[in-house]
């Protein structure tokens, strides 16, 4: 039987070192699974493979051990039971996420509604080199925005409301980077200091800051043979749209200018951090 | 530190995070709604979150003061829908 491991390999098979036995990459986002698609992968698991599932570090699941004749079947029964197949090789990844403002309090972003709508937009896409997307809640960056090829975090935009405000010094002390401060009976903002983590808003007895959820990106990232931190390259982003657009930007920047088998920070720095910056800038009118 | 005027008080300055937390939690599960507790914390980590914690937890805060000795009292008053 003549195997066409490129399409095998498209569809989330990768061959192991045993021979004829592969590891089935499943399709997960922003890290999460009802219980019946767990369900459905320890039966997989069981009855095909070799018992174990491998919890790969960017929230995916693998199982391992698949023999080459029983993949049709492996995919007809993971289909069934509502779990797709991922993908590897040169496109968009799984669109890994924090549990965000759904599930975490210091959440600013609803990152599963997010990285799901990210995952529908871009999941699976050919491009130049694999490219990673993810999504985290806010500045405490569990998800490590800044490893993936876009990162994203929820960011709070605030604004403090005089009238409610007892001015009882609880948001001054909750603000780790000391921008906050009591002065003549007022609050006073020093906006160069604020990251926008939102630890005034979730802090104040009084609801006395109004937070708006806002989005940081970051570009670039790459966390592997070579590891670079993603870069800001545009301000704090306060509607999805032009969150998207800017995503749009960066994806279409990459496919424009990547060799293949260069990732996307290759790809910038051969091209030019500036040119990157005015595509973004062009697509989703933001201006630094 | 003793803050007149609250029904209880309790210092969690001899704790570190998550007991912080968890004492306050206890000294405020012994009073009865609507009664008033002064909570003794250091600088820091604690003056940081366990304010952002009470209220979380839906209890009403009504003072953090500065005692000027490394620690913050907060005031708080416990929630009446919380037995
Ligand atoms: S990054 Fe923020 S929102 Fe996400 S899990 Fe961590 S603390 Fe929660
Ligand atoms: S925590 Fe709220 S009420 Fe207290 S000083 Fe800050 S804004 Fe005012
Ligand atoms: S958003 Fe964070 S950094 Fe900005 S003022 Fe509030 S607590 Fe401080």
């Amino acid at each position: 039987m003549a195997v066409d491991y490129a399409s095998l390999k498209k569809g989330g098979f990768m061959r192991q070192k045993q021979r004829d036995n592969f590891s089935v990459r499943l399709k997960v986002v922003g890290g999460s699974m009802t219980a019946e698609q767990l369900r459905t992968i320890a039966e997989i698991a069981q009855k095909y493979g070799d018992g174990h599932v491998h919890l790969t570090s960017r929230q995916g699941v693998e199982i391992p051990f698949i023999k080459l004749e029983d993949i049709e079947a492996v995919k007809a029964e993971l289909s069934a039971g509502g779990v797709s197949v991922g993908v590897c090789g040169p496109r968009v990844r799984t669109v890994t996420a924090c549990q965000g403002s759904a599930v975490c309090p210091s959440g600013c972003i609803d990152t599963y509604a997010l990285a799901l709508d990210i995952s529908e937009r871009y999941f699976g896409r050919e491009l130049p080199h694999k490219f990673k997307f993810g999504v985290t809640g806010c500045m405490n960056n569990c998800l490590k925005a800044e490893e993936n090829d876009v990162g994203i975090k929820g960011g709070c935009l605030i604004e403090w409301k005089r009238d409610d405000c007892a001015l009882c010094g609880v948001c001054v002390k909750a603000c780790r980077e000391k921008a906050l401060s009591v002065e003549d009976g007022e609050i006073k903002l020093d906006e160069g200091r604020c990251n926008y983590c939102g630890r005034c808003v979730k802090s104040c007895p009084a609801d006395a800051w109004h937070g708006e959820p806002a989005y940081i990106l970051s570009f670039g990232g790459l966390f592997g043979n070579k590891i670079a931190t993603g870069k800001a390259v545009i301000p704090i982003v306060l509607d999805r749209e032009t969150m998207f657009r800017a995503a749009d930007a960066a994806v279409d920047f990459f496919s424009r200018h990547g060799i293949p088998g260069e990732r996307f920070r290759s790809s910038i720095e051969r091209t030019g951090w500036d040119a990157l910056k005015a595509a973004i800038e062009e697509e989703a009118r933001v201006h630094a | 530190m003793r803050d007149l005027g609250a029904d209880a008080s309790v210092d969690i300055t001899d704790v570190v995070c998550p007991v912080t937390f968890v004492k306050t939690k206890i000294a405020l599960e012994e009073l009865d709604p609507g009664q008033t507790i002064s909570i003794r914390m250091n600088d820091g980590e604690p003056v940081r979150n366990v304010p952002r914690s009470v209220k979380e937890e839906g209890h009403r805060i009504l003072k953090l003061t500065d005692n000027r000795d490394g620690t913050y009292s907060l005031i708080v008053r416990k929630s009446a829908d919380q037995a």
